[in-house]
């Protein structure tokens, strides 16, 4: 019935601290990464560092049940939303670094020092005793204890937990919902519109006369120009395309067949490897 | 450990969070940063479980989770919605409400 963790002998506590002051100074570190990158995804990664450090931190304390709920629900679904949401609205948006309010950042930092002067001051002066001895409340008894108390004491909060959720998820329906200003365009109205437009053919996709096919190269067009058009405009905010010649110069024609022979090996290479 | 090392570790996490929300610009992230916070207060509830040596402080911690979860969910459908009507997630963005 003992916690796999369970502090009994000494290899036990240096294996422990050990754990404790690797996760503290990667979840620190990745919290700060977190405060100082510029791009929003790569502030979701460090925070799913940190919550995976702090999963581990669960499990050493004796609480398997949490570790593996902040594993599931928030690295698993939360930071995925957050994924989501930032792949529909963030990744186009320019991440701004001036500073609005003169000497914000100061008076933050200011800030903060005093709350961590202030909070560190009230955990010296609180009675912080060492940990009790882990029982089998801590160990394989974790799941069902857990259970007894939300299902006993902790029920009514419980049940009220369970009318946030519905009405968060009525909300986010609400909240998500767009009315439609005009009327959905019909088949013809579509029609029409394309005429009107002047443009017929569909949008020319990206790679199909140029020089490269991939999807950050615009389209040349018959007259030798290229399309704007057949670039996302997400890769053209991201500044990754780089201006192909207007004109498809001859002196290109042998590094076509130069990158195709360099791309040929590959595959070659691959079927030996299976041959063998 | 002693508790006292995961609740001084939870303080850090906790102000690191604060001063996230209040420099950074971008929406998202600061939802992020608020998400910090709220795990640096799970990690000082669950070392205070493990102080007294019972399971009140996991079952508190893990209504935070489905708390916190259903903010992020209301919190991120705002964020759409604002995102939907002015077309910038920087908090700078949204002053109509400026004097």
């Amino acid at each position: 019935m003992r916690h796999v963790l369970a502090a009994g002998t000494n290899t036990d506590v240096i294996a422990r601290e050990t754990i404790f002051w690797i996760l503290a100074v990667a979840s620190v570190g990745a919290a700060l990464a977190m405060i100082l990158v510029r791009r929003a995804v790569h502030c979701a990664m460090m925070l799913a560092v940190v919550m995976l450090s702090l999963a581990t931190m669960y499990a050493m304390q004796g609480a398997p049940f949490l570790a593996f709920v902040q594993i599931i629900v928030y690295t698993g679904a939360v930071l995925m939303l957050f994924l989501f949401v930032l792949m529909l609205i963030g990744i186009s948006t320019a991440d701004s670094i001036v500073e609005t309010i003169k000497g914000q950042r100061l008076a933050a930092g200011l800030a903060a020092i005093g709350l961590l002067v202030i909070l560190i001051l009230g955990i010296g002066h609180a009675a912080i005793g060492p940990a009790a001895p882990q029982t089998a409340a801590n160990g394989t008894n974790n799941l069902s204890e857990i259970a007894r108390l939300i299902f006993t004491t902790y029920v009514f909060p419980f049940e009220v937990t369970g009318a946030l959720l519905i009405t968060a998820a009525l909300g986010a329906m609400v909240l998500a919902h767009r009315e439609r200003a005009a009327p959905k365009p019909t088949q013809r109205d579509l029609a029409a519109r394309r005429l009107a437009s002047g443009q017929l053919a569909p949008d020319p996709p990206p790679g199909v006369y140029a020089l490269h096919d991939a999807a950050d190269r615009p389209a040349l067009l018959p007259d030798g120009t290229t399309s704007d058009l057949s670039v996302s405009p997400v890769l053209s905010q991201r500044e990754v395309i780089e201006a192909p010649p207007a004109v498809r110069p001859q002196v290109e024609t042998p590094a076509i067949t130069a990158e195709s022979g360099e791309r040929e090996p590959a595959p070659s290479g691959q079927m030996g490897r299976a041959d063998s | 450990m002693s508790p006292i090392h995961y609740v001084a570790l939870s303080v850090i996490l906790f102000v690191i969070g604060g001063v996230g929300v209040l420099v950074r610009r971008n929406a998202i992230v600061i939802f992020m940063c608020i998400e910090l916070m709220l795990n640096a207060c799970n990690l000082a509830f669950v070392a205070f479980a493990t102080m007294h040596g019972n399971l009140d402080g996991q079952v508190i911690a893990f209504f935070v989770m489905v708390v916190a979860a259903a903010e992020v969910v209301v919190g991120l459908a705002i964020l759409m919605a604002i995102y939907r009507a002015r077309r910038s997630a920087s908090v700078d963005d949204a002053n109509l409400l400026k004097y």
